[in-house]
């Protein structure tokens, strides 16, 4: 049960404000925002999503650099009220299209009226974009989204690949189409984010991959999907290290650690042919989320050195090695490594014929950043600086530096070999077949190598 | 609901502050009130738009309030909408005015379209006007009957906000027992959902004064309520899943069928993507399984991969709720966790609050196995950009250092530490090696050597400085250059701006006086100068003390300040057994992420549900009906073979009734627990305190540092006295019961008088309770018998609780005992045996 919800932007101002239960001063969201901006300020790092001030407990979850936030005096199950909150966001971006400061600020009636059905004197009565259909009458008013900085996991399918329609993520699940027809597609995106540890000599020391099966379905009548996944997928790892040694390079059952499933999943027949049925209501939403701690090829090997060269100076070399198929291509690199704090300057040295690199040292938080475009599948790439500290370096300087962190995204390519072998729509339609899409990407989460 | 008058912002033109733009506003809604022109509501649309982003600011437009209420005559539902919201936020602030929207309102409770009937009523409710209450009977009787389950809902709601507006009018029209029939009835979900949370909330606020309302909220608890609920639980939203959940946790079943019963049907929700549902389903197979040791265990382990699935998937928020409570399952049973150490390494990405919980569940599962390891992991992020978690991650591996697995390696490492040349490292690492040095004092030649090469210079902060200090002055005998630097420290004394430290120089310079006095005898003269100059109370003090001391006896000076001492075994825990009990009992709520029981950060009308299943044992034995016995059936409801005669209830009667009015076990702990987050402070702070706990009491006591828990050499217990007029009621016992472990469980041999005097329970009841050992409930027949008994320490509310089974054809007595305080529970067993073994002699 909650007492107030608001939104606010990121510098403060009230965007939404609905009390449910006038319990909480009016003055909270002033009192939120305050203490989440000197939580940062007084050193402690960001504020944890969940506090409280003089009996009064706030929580939040960041979106589109809003900040979705709920009061309540009532020692209620934290879990369930960032789920809200979290969901809540979820149905706003589904009836705006997009979610960022601006639509939000365009359709706040909409979003009250939202409000007013999602919530009743704090307690949740439905957060369906579907049964919320029925009761919302103001038409959303669209912002441009080829501007705006993408959002999402999704969002990635906007740039580049010519195959997809860009527009079909940022679509309102109540905007009426220029031309009057619905378009009849479905969106299946299997989104993995991976996070890998290499010691300093390359050995994997962790490694996991944490996956999710999202939809997005425009499909009229609600037709039942069936969805097939590996024959030979399982599920728990019982014995352990059983599975390891024939797992090691990209052959083998796929053996996931553990999962779970929207609620409109059906698995009667999963068991046996690994195939989910489900209707998708509508709006986006995650069909199945995974987790796999079975070693996999990493997509990238990274080679970080750093040596003194002399008196004040040193010599770092990173070395990024693609390790996918050449018809594949990473885009959005960054290559991250923080310098010892005394480092002064840095000058770069890229190969020769190096195209869409950019190089830089931040003076503040003394990181060397490494940016690429993109990286093809198979290929080497190498960077060297050269430091110049302004003290002499007592202790080991790899203590000092370090370590190499990588971020990047790879479209069309997911590392736990996961795979969706069809998706079907049972119920035939009146229209034409519909478009589907089945999407794969995989982005780091956190991608590290030690000095 | 206040004006919202005091946050008014100028400067941006987005958000505007005079008074001009809202009596604009007035006159444009005036002059559309009336009109009929074409077009009109979308010139509507926008003055209402403009007037809800003004409120929504913080701007007070409520002397529009009139205007609205005209301009609402229409059929645009989007206008009605926002008029709607509008009312509700000012009704409360305008009364009078609220009074013109009733009608309108009213009538619109009776529209042919079940959406305005609903959105209507919704607001009608939500005007929280006392005076206008006698509106809202009608239109919520017949909302509660309506055709359509949507106007239900709303009505539902409905009447909790009569509730809270006027119990009294609410109460009278009957519509608790109205939602009660809805709730067993209604084919609609979400209206029972909403039934279920309104009756919950009128009956728990009711129950403190009504007898009929804490007997109904009990009526939620039982079994047909109960299985109504489970067997319909997946047509329920997930949301309305977690609030059935949340009742089931509450559910005592009859037998351990009923509970496999339970769980069997549950186990598909702990596979949800909804972190609430699992979270809630967890809660219900833990506090299922209290009492059934294995499974319970079993639960452990079946729930850890969904945790793990839930922690690495959604957003950063969502995950540290889940983590949070991870954490506590590793912190109650760390054993079960240690092969899955890896999950709890930290990304370099993860925002702090989430890598604090990291190190610590890191802390606790390092076991003889997985220590190099960890120990490897944490040592790399000692080197780590974020200072804080460095600082952590280094207090890390000094706890488990201090946890005993592979010392050897972690001193090591610990050095290595100190050799790191990082202010922030050596600084953590020397308050570490110092405590290290409590325990393992056999290690002080290696530390002694590494720390004699800081120069302490390089050491600045307080706590660090008054480790070093700490060390100089216990080890002067090894450090070559103790007196020296101890010297050169005390011609700085102006500039020390820390007292800490300036209390540790005094300590550390006395006894390397005491054991190097031809070269600290200067040091000593100086530093005691200083001392008696110094500004600070307690640094003046202490300096005095010292000063009359050695004037008194250089030799009681000695066994004073530098008495031959004790490794430390076992440096005092932050947070006492009772308080983590009390965070689980209170599983899945924030008390788990704030890891303080919800006594402690909320009001008590605000505790929400949990209260509730505590208070429960004492309200039913509050009521004379015959019921009075279902209570102490549930005290070990699964030993069936546990029964109560009815003369035994004449017995149990008496304390149990006064049980119920004294105060809860554990507002006693309240008053030593009353600064837990305190207390590491102390235990790290103020080491040489602790360190002459036994000796330099007195200093200490002086000084106020406030003593904590002494590590003394195990003292002679002292002689326990039990408190003859002992009360537990049995919620309370069947509660502690479950928590507590087993601190003792012995055979005694039962003399031949006291087998032959054992003809029912009851005489030896009697006996027992001469010697201020009670019983809660008992059974059996002869040759065996079963008793419950429990005991209180006479000076504090320390409660023991005992399980004794004697047979006596073997004339054995089988006890188990647990105590709160468990320290004591031997000195009880031998009490409990001295009182048994009188039995039957008189």
């Amino acid at each position: 049960m909650i007492s107030q919800f608001f939104v606010l932007s990121q510098r403060g101002d009230n965007i939404v404000f609905r009390d449910y239960r006038g319990e909480v001063q009016k003055g909270s969201a002033e009192i939120f925002f305050r203490k989440v901006k000197f939580w940062k300020e007084d050193g402690e790092g960001d504020a944890p999503p969940i506090f409280n001030v003089d009996g009064v407990n706030y929580f939040h979850v960041k979106v589109a650099g809003l900040l979705f936030a709920a009061t309540t005096r009532v020692n209620v199950s934290p879990s369930l009220v960032l789920e809200l909150l979290q969901r809540i966001a979820r149905v706003v971006k589904d009836y705006l299209g997009v979610l960022n400061e601006d639509s939000l600020r365009k359709n706040f009636v909409l979003v009250y009226e939202l409000l007013d059905e999602v919530i009743d004197f704090g307690y949740v009565q439905t957060t369906s974009t579907e049964v919320l259909k029925s009761s919302i009458f103001n038409e959303p008013i669209m912002v441009d989204a080829g501007r705006l900085p993408p959002l999402g996991p999704a969002a990635i399918f906007m740039q580049g690949s010519k195959r997809m329609p860009g527009t079909a993520v940022t679509k309102s699940v109540v905007a009426n189409e220029p031309g009057g027809r619905k378009r009849e597609e479905i969106f299946v995106d299997i989104i993995e984010k991976i996070s890998v540890t290499f010691s300093s000599s390359g050995y994997i020391l962790t490694s996991e991959i944490d996956g999710t099966i999202q939809m997005k379905s425009y499909l009229t009548g609600n037709p039942e999907i069936r969805l097939a996944l590996n024959d030979d997928l399982s599920i728990g790892r019982s014995g352990r290290s059983i599975y390891d040694y024939n797992s090691s390079s990209g052959s083998g059952p796929v053996v996931l650690d553990d999962c779970n499933f929207h609620e409109s999943v059906h698995l009667d027949s999963f068991d046996i042919d690994r195939t989910l049925t489900l209707i998708p209501p509508d709006g986006e939403f995650p069909v199945m989320n995974y987790r796999m701690t079975q070693e996999f090829k990493p997509p990238f090997r990274i080679n970080a050195l750093i040596e003194e060269a002399g008196p004040l100076k040193a010599e770092v070399i990173i070395k990024v090695f693609a390790e996918f198929a050449s018809s594949v291509i990473a885009n959005t690199i960054l290559v991250q490594m923080p310098l010892p704090t005394y480092t002064t300057r840095v000058s770069f040295e890229l190969e020769p014929g190096a195209v869409g690199n950019t190089t830089d040292y931040k003076e503040a938080n003394k990181r060397l950043e490494w940016g690429l475009k993109k990286i093809v599948g198979g290929s080497e790439h190498t960077l060297r600086a050269k430091l110049t500290f302004s003290q002499q370096s007592h202790a080991n300087i790899t203590k000092e530096a370090g370590p190499v962190s990588m971020t990047f995204t790879i479209p069309m390519y997911n590392a736990s070999r996961l795979q969706v072998k069809y998706l079907q729509i049972v119920k035939k339609l009146k229209t034409d077949n519909p478009y589907r899409w089945v999407r794969y990407v995989t982005q780091a989460n956190s991608y590290v190598a030690r000095l | 609901m206040a004006p919202p008058a005091q946050t008014v912002r100028s400067s941006s033109p987005s958000q505007p502050s005079g008074k001009g733009e809202v009596s604009d506003l007035k006159l444009q809604l005036r002059q559309l009130a009336g009109s009929r022109a074409p077009g009109v509501d979308d010139s509507k649309r926008e003055l209402f738009k403009k007037v809800i982003s003004y409120m929504t600011i913080g701007i007070d437009v409520s002397s529009l309030f009139g205007e609205m209420v005209m301009c609402s005559a229409t059929s645009d539902i989007v206008l009605k909408k926002m008029c709607y919201l509008y009312v509700g936020n000012y009704a409360k602030v305008n009364p009078d005015l609220a009074l013109l929207t009733i009608n309108f309102l009213q009538r619109d409770c009776k529209d042919d379209d079940p959406m305005i009937r609903g959105l209507a009523l919704r607001s009608l409710c939500s005007l929280r006007v006392a005076n206008l209450v006698e509106y809202l009977v009608g239109p919520l009787e017949s909302g509660l009957k309506d055709s359509n389950s949507y106007v239900r809902m709303v009505a539902v709601i409905g009447v909790l906000k009569l509730y809270h507006i006027s119990a009294s009018t609410c109460i009278d029209a009957d519509f608790p027992a109205t939602l009660k029939h809805l709730m067993l009835n209604d084919s609609d979900t979400q209206v029972v959902a909403n039934c279920l949370s309104a009756l919950q909330e009128i009956w728990s606020s009711g129950a403190a004064t009504s007898e009929e309302a804490s007997r109904e909220r009990e009526t939620l608890l039982s079994k047909p309520v109960v299985y109504y609920f489970l067997n319909r639980i997946k047509e329920f939203s997930e949301w309305a899943q977690c609030l059935l959940l949340e009742l089931v946790a509450k559910y005592v079943p009859a037998d351990s069928s009923e509970i496999f019963d339970i769980m069997n049907l549950l186990e598909d929700r702990l596979q949800h993507a909804n972190g609430a549902v699992v979270l809630a389903t967890i809660k219900v197979f833990l506090q299922l399984t209290l009492s059934m040791t294995d499974v319970h265990q079993q639960v452990y382990e079946r729930i850890k991969a969904p945790l793990l699935t839930l922690v690495s998937s959604g957003s950063p928020e969502q995950s540290y709720a889940v983590l949070s409570h991870l954490h506590l399952l590793v912190m109650r049973a760390p054993y079960i966790f240690s092969s899955d150490y890896k999950h709890f390494y930290c990304q370099y990405n993860e925002p702090s609050y989430v890598k604090k919980l990291k190190l610590e569940m890191l802390t606790a599962v390092a076991n003889e196995s997985n220590t190099y390891e960890i120990v490897t992991e944490l040592c790399e992020y000692a080197a780590n950009v974020d200072i804080p978690i460095a600082r952590e991650s280094i207090r890390a591996v000094g706890k488990i250092a201090l946890q005993q697995y592979d010392v050897n390696a972690i001193v090591d490492r610990l050095l290595q530490f100190l050799e790191m040349e990082k202010d922030y490292v050596t600084a953590e690492a020397l308050v570490l090696v110092k405590d290290l040095l409590r325990k393992y004092p056999q290690w002080s030649h290696d530390c002694i050597a590494v720390v004699g090469n800081i120069s302490s210079k390089n050491v600045q902060e307080p706590k660090a400085k008054a480790a070093l200090i700490w060390m100089l002055g216990e080890y002067s005998q090894d450090m070559q250059d103790a007196p020296y630097i101890l010297e050169s420290l005390i011609e700085n004394w102006e500039d020390e701006h820390s007292a800490e430290v300036r209390l540790h120089l005094l300590t550390a310079v006395m006894k390397c006086f005491f054991k190097r006095p031809p070269e600290t005898q200067k040091a000593l003269g100086a530093a005691l100068a200083a001392g008696l100059a110094d500004l600070h109370q307690d640094v003046h003090d202490r300096a005095l003390f010292y000063y009359r001391l050695l004037q008194y006896d250089v030799t009681v000076g000695e066994r004073v300040v530098n008495p031959p001492k004790q490794a430390v075994s076992v440096f005092a825990d932050t947070q006492s057994s009772e308080i983590k009990d009390r965070i689980f009992d209170e599983f899945n709520s924030l008390s788990v992420v704030y890891q303080k029981p919800s006594y402690m950060f909320t009001d008590k009308e605000h505790r929400g549900p949990f209260e509730f299943s505590d208070e429960l044992g004492n309200l039913s034995i509050g009521t004379e009906s015959v019921d009075t016995t279902v209570p102490v059936h549930k005290v070990e409801a699964n030993d069936k073979d546990l029964l109560l005669s009815t003369t035994e209830k004449e017995d149990t009667r008496g304390p149990i009734n006064d049980g119920a009015y004294s105060a809860p076990s554990y507002d006693g702990s309240l008053v030593s627990l009353a600064a837990p987050q305190t207390q590491p402070e102390v235990a790290t702070s103020n080491p040489s305190v602790k360190e002459h706990s036994q000796s330099s009491f007195a200093i200490d006591d002086l000084l106020g540092l406030g003593l904590p828990a002494a590590p003394a050499p195990a003292p002679s217990p002292p002689s326990l006295k039990l408190n003859s007029k002992a009360v537990l009621d049995p919620s309370t016992f069947q509660q502690k019961w479950r928590q507590l472990p087993i601190s003792l469980s012995q055979e005694y041999s039962v003399s031949p008088q006291g087998v032959s005097a054992l003809t029912t329970p009851q005489v030896l009841l009697r006996h027992m309770q001469t010697h201020s050992i009670h019983c809660i409930a008992s059974g059996g027949q002869s040759p065996n018998f079963k008793f419950f008994f429990f005991a209180q320490k006479a000076e504090e509310s320390s409660t023991f609780l005992v399980e004794c089974i004697i047979n006596t054809s073997s004339a054995k007595a089988q006890i188990k005992v647990k105590a709160d305080d468990q320290s004591a529970s031997q000195a009880f067993s031998s009490l409990f045996q001295s009182a048994l073994s009188k039995f039957g002699t008189a």
